[in-house]
């Protein structure tokens, strides 16, 4: 069973919301930009300096440092197994995103997968964000609003 | 399409797992020791909250462990196809995470969030393949 130590306040919701739509955000920009700029391989390493005038691949960037960010503030109030799920659920995103804004064709394998990854975040959402087997179960953390 | 062997293929896919596994289970100790950031960062601003972060030993071995891990991705996506690379990653990812977080964060890791992880290991294979 699981002790709960602390729920999570709505600004902690927020970074949560964060670091899906930075990392799903941050990939695509990446994806696209990578595209525009062509196939890079080792014996053309300069395309990839050429690849920073990108205005894709310089946003795509700055949005993965903030997912960075994001997902350390996460981590250090929540567990690993609380957070991984949120970060995979941004597959769910950028699926959606390729569907409706960019057209693109989904299999039912990939509709299936969706729903798995929904599911994921709907067994965890409800649990802690920290347990510790090494700690005391009945001691309330004073700096999390409850 | 890549020729290579089955046995290379997968050994290069657990070791990129690893690396992943390693980076993400020695960031969140390193994270679990520093405390909530947010108090960090209204008590000291936010190049304090950096320092704080840059001065953890574990932090750095993790961030190394995820530096390895980019490099070890490069060298797998030269010899594997992605198709294959991106799911099975992905995959023993999570798994092995959950397995890490329990043993050596000694997270509670109940019923309800193996199922979690298995279903995101299923459902990242799915959408990746």
């Amino acid at each position: 069973m699981i002790h709960p130590t602390h729920r999570l306040a709505p600004s902690q919701y927020a970074i949560l919301l964060a670091v899906v739509l930075t990392a799903s955000f941050g990939d695509a920009l990446l994806s696209r930009g990578m595209a525009q700029v062509g196939p890079a391989d080792v014996h053309h390493l300069g395309l990839l300096i050429h690849a920073l005038a990108n205005p894709n691949i310089v946003v795509g960037i700055f949005l993965l440092i903030g997912f960075f960010a994001c997902y350390m503030t996460a981590l250090s109030w929540a567990d690993l197994t609380f957070v991984m799920p949120a970060t995979a659920f941004g597959n769910v995103v950028i699926a959606l995103l390729s569907r409706f804004l960019l057209h693109e064709h989904l299999s039912l394998s990939r509709w299936f997968g969706i729903l798995l990854l929904t599911s994921a975040v709907g067994f965890v959402a409800n649990t802690p964000a920290r347990t510790d087997l090494s700690a005391t179960p009945t001691t309330p953390d004073p700096g999390v609003a409850v | 399409m890549h020729a290579t062997s089955p046995l290379i293929s997968w050994s290069c896919i657990a070791v990129v797992a690893i690396l992943a596994i390693a980076g993400e289970v020695l960031i969140a100790a390193a994270m679990r020791q520093i405390g909530d950031l947010d108090v960090i960062r209204a008590r000291s601003g936010l190049t304090g909250a950096i320092r704080t972060v840059l001065a953890n030993p574990i932090f750095l071995v993790g961030a190394l462990c995820m530096a390895l891990n980019f490099f070890a991705m490069l060298f797998t996506l030269s010899l594997v196809d992605l198709s294959l690379a991106a799911p099975g990653i992905g995959s023993f990812n999570y798994v092995g995470n959950a397995i890490a977080a329990r043993l050596f964060l000694k997270e509670n890791v109940d019923r309800r969030r193996w199922l979690a992880m298995v279903f995101v290991a299923a459902g990242v294979f799915l959408l990746a393949r």
